[in-house]
């Protein structure tokens, strides 16, 4: 009897160990990558069904299907994730239709998808299209006046985000949209000490084509002989003839610096080989434009090229869980004629384990938003870090008859109907 | 300047984001003053800024101002080459990470065995593979056997190449028929066989046929192997060919023959072998050429040499997981009076490993371009005694060509080495001075071929 029971304690000691092993050959396997953690620790990860519910409002179809037949090129340029979203959202577990019991409420109205002949969203007509939208929302259910929007989320992936203007003045005049005061904003424009990025908002990566840029993989033992890369504009000649405006004068300034320079491959020209000169490059410019976020970055992620983030102050997607400055190189705009002298000082094993970090999966799959939706991807991300913001506290509920916001700020233009 | 050179670039407008900024309805808030250049191009330290839009706004405003900026270019914006050296640095390193993640894990060495002997298109053919085996990124050691003895060219061709080189001698000359060279040369790659089980060298064996031209994704797709491999070889069978006749009846015979120029394994939809494809000469046998350097069609054998890599350790004596598939080295070679293909040191073709995605991927190719046996080239391809002028330049010092060149003893020959550009200026000067009298220069020609004569 008492073999037995010897023989038994030696199985179980012998099933950890090569369990032990096992684990250990399987992480030598995945050598070429690294675990990501960020500020928020190590949430890239994580799942959230089951950690909140949300519950998604039935506007009338003018507000979102009616404006996307209108024009179905708003599937594909780079603030589709307000559709997109809604689509995942809809048909998502973490839905519920039962308003109650709700963490999140969230308010399908494409405010980006007016666009003009080029593409271009105007925004002109976006604040009256919101502040319609959330007449309608607080009319028709009690949930925006118990908290004044304080549980709600909206995606507003435009230039400035809910200041819904291109031109950065007169979207700091304009301020964020007086109603949204409250709520959850998710959008693509992130700089510290802006006016239009609120507290508590999230940040997200532009939407860029998940089977267009897998469409244009190489093989990743294709050696990277580019040193930088960048494909733009450095001067916008039809908006800032003078130059200066522009990007603050940073891509200007990376042109007369660097393009005598042999290690930099960097042109105005549009290549078809685009994708892949990327996946050729070591490191992949992504300075500011008129905005500070672009699809670079998301590019560059997937493509494994070290991002080289030209923009003081800006806010990366997702920046509580994804460690960029573990992944990206930040250049300040004054330092961009340091550029080479900045690169070529950084140290070989850095710079390794910077491509590391990119190779994670989790880490491409962050940046993406997939059809159909995948785990992990941005849409998950997003959702987790709505998740990481509860429970909700106090401020969030009202006192019966508290009023916080003023409905008629802002501009007169914005208070007609839309 | 600038600008317009740019305005031709740039197409895309955005044009409804309206005219210049500076139309905005601020209340006097964005000045620009015309004092600022739109290019600074003082040091880095400029202030850019000039106006803040904080009081535009009631919250904390940005300490990243908006409006207009200086566009900092630094004093010699060229680039250091003490940072291109350390980019390069940088890329290479980079560069072999990636080779160490997703290339090749455990590269072994490899082995190229070749056969050569010193005739006129041995440089060509040896510096080809040469510089193939140079490129290769894993360790390597270049066995070459020469037919008769080590010479002096051979090595002096192999010295440049700053691998790890094997030179030995097969005592026999090589024979002028095709057939009795192909023999020998199968004879010579069995010596360096022998040669791989004395030393015991531990690798991959591949037969690079000097003539032959191997892309460098073999050498990759050759770490594969694990005993003994076959792949796909490219026939280049229509070489040194007459001319347009030939041409023509060669691109009939290809119509006729559907067969393709290629000799390697041939597998079924499950990828397993299941026989071999080989060329079909038959169309060219009464063409094929008999000796070396007949401008015929070259043929190759069924299967050749170059078509098949082996893990050294089958040649070993006694390497202990020798398979006993495996025939000894000794064996075979007294066996069979010629052995064809190293298929003989297999007893089953089945334990034959397909690479190349089964005998899919082409990456080696069979190619036998000769000259005659008995043309003659200069010893190392140095030039020396002088050459002979056979077809004078134009405009040039020298006087236009008389009629008689070129004559046999060399007459009128001029000379082309060193002495000749002191010739020449001396020439360009007496022409010079003594203004257009031909015969003059003339006299100084004959001096300086008779002294030339002399000296043959």
């Amino acid at each position: 009897m008492r073999n037995w029971r010897w023989g038994l304690i030696g199985i179980v000691f012998l099933s950890f160990v090569i369990r032990t092993e096992a684990w250990k050959f399987s992480k030598a396997q995945h050598e070429h990558t690294e675990r990501i953690s960020g500020s928020a620790g190590d949430v890239l990860e994580d799942d959230p069904v089951g950690r909140l519910k949300v519950f998604v409002y039935e506007l009338p179809s003018k507000y979102n299907k009616k404006i996307l037949q209108k024009d179905p090129r708003c599937l594909t340029h780079m603030f589709a994730a307000e559709i997109y979203m809604h689509r995942f959202l809809l048909s998502s577990p973490v839905r519920t239709l039962n308003p109650e019991e709700a963490d999140w409420f969230y308010t399908p109205v494409y405010t980006t998808c007016d666009l003009t002949p080029n593409g271009l969203p105007l925004p002109f007509k976006s604040p009256r299209m919101m502040r319609s939208a959330i007449q309608l929302i607080s009319s028709n259910w009690p949930y925006w006046n118990r908290t004044e929007g304080a549980d709600h989320f909206f995606i507003v992936p435009h230039d400035f985000g809910a200041c819904f203007h291109y031109q950065e003045e007169k979207a700091i005049e304009r301020g964020i949209l007086p109603l949204l005061q409250r709520a959850t904003l998710v959008q693509t424009f992130g700089q510290r000490n802006h006016v239009c990025l609120k507290d508590g908002s999230i940040t997200i990566p532009p939407y860029a084509p998940p089977q267009k840029m897998q469409a244009h993989l190489i093989p990743p033992n294709t050696p990277r002989s580019i040193f930088v890369y960048f494909r733009g504009l450095f001067y916008d000649v039809g908006n800032d003839p003078e130059g200066g405006y522009y990007a603050r004068g940073a891509r200007a300034s990376v042109w007369e610096n660097f393009k005598d320079n042999p290690l930099f491959d960097i042109s105005t020209e549009h290549p078809t080989t685009y994708y892949e000169d990327m996946q050729r490059a070591i490191f992949c410019l992504c300075p500011l434009g008129w905005a500070p976020w672009s699809p670079r970055l998301v590019e560059a992620v997937i493509f494994g090229c070290i991002p080289v983030i030209i923009a003081d102050d800006i806010v990366l997607p997702f920046a509580d869980a994804i460690p960029w400055e573990e992944i990206g190189v930040f250049v300040a705009e004054k330092d961009v004629p340091k550029l080479d002298t900045i690169l070529t000082s950084i140290p070989t094993e850095v710079i390794l384990r910077k491509q590391r970090l990119l190779a994670n999966p989790s880490m491409k799959q962050a940046m993406l938003f997939p059809q159909p939706p995948q785990s992990r991807d941005a849409f998950h991300q997003i959702l987790n870090g709505l998740a990481r913001k509860l429970p909700h506290d106090r401020s969030t509920f009202l006192k019966p008859g508290e009023k916080i916001l003023n409905w008629t700020a802002g501009p007169v233009g914005d208070l007609k109907p839309w | 300047m600038k600008l317009t050179a740019l305005q031709q670039q740039s197409r895309r407008s955005n044009s409804f984001r309206g005219s210049s900024p500076l139309d905005s309805s601020m209340d006097g808030a964005i000045k620009s003053p015309s004092t600022l250049g739109a290019v600074t191009s003082t040091s880095t330290s400029l202030p850019a800024m000039n106006l803040t839009t904080a009081a535009a706004s009631g919250t904390s405003s940005s300490r990243v101002v908006v409006g207009r900026h200086g566009i900092l270019i630094r004093p010699w914006p060229h680039p250091n080459p003490a940072e291109v050296m350390m980019a390069h640095r940088l890329i290479e390193r980079v560069q072999r990470e990636q080779r160490m993640q997703y290339g090749v894990k455990n590269p072994r060495a490899v082995i190229a065995i070749t056969p050569t002997y010193v005739r006129t298109f041995q440089t060509l053919h040896l510096t080809g593979v040469m510089h193939s085996l140079m490129n290769v990124p894993y360790d390597l050691v270049w066995i070459v056997v020469e037919a008769g003895a080590v010479t002096n060219e051979t090595a002096s061709l192999l010295a440049k190449s700053g691998l790890t080189t094997i030179h030995v001698e097969y005592g026999k000359k090589m024979p002028i028929l095709w057939e009795d060279r192909h023999k020998l040369e199968a004879k010579m790659r069995l010596h360096a066989l022998r040669l791989v089980r004395e030393k015991k060298l531990d690798g991959i064996v591949i037969f690079a046929d000097d003539s032959n031209m191997l892309s460098m994704e073999l050498f990759d797709e050759i770490q594969n192997v694990n005993q003994f491999g076959a792949v796909s070889v490219g026939i280049l069978a229509h070489s040194g060919g007459d001319g347009e006749d030939e041409t023509a009846v060669v691109q009939k015979e290809e119509e006729k023959n559907s067969g393709l120029p290629v000799q390697g394994p041939a597998c079924n939809s499950s990828n397993h072998l299941v026989g071999w494809q080989t060329f079909n000469s038959a169309t060219f046998m009464e063409r094929s050429a008999r000796y070396v350097g007949d401008r015929a069609i070259v043929l190759p054998r069924k299967m050749e040499w170059a078509g098949f890599v082996l893990n050294s350790r089958l040649v070993w004596r006694d390497a202990e997981d020798k398979p006993d598939w495996v025939r000894d080295l000794d064996e075979v070679a007294a066996d069979e009076e010629d052995v064809e293909s190293p298929l003989s040191f297999v007893k089953d073709a089945s334990v034959v490993e397909p690479l190349g995605s089964c005998g899919r991927k082409v990456m080696i190719w069979w190619l036998r371009v000769e000259a005659r046996a008995d043309s003659k080239f200069p010893a190392g391809w140095v030039i020396n005694p002088p050459l002979d002028v056979t077809v004078p330049a134009k405009r040039t010092p020298w006087p236009d060509a008389p009629p008689e060149l070129p004559l046999p003893a060399g007459e009128m020959a001029v000379v082309l080495q060193e002495n000749a550009e002191k010739h020449a200026t001396k020439t360009r000067s007496t022409r010079k001075r003594r203004s257009k009298r031909k015969h003059a220069t003339r006299t100084i020609d004959e001096r300086v071929s008779t002294r030339h004569a002399g000296e043959n």
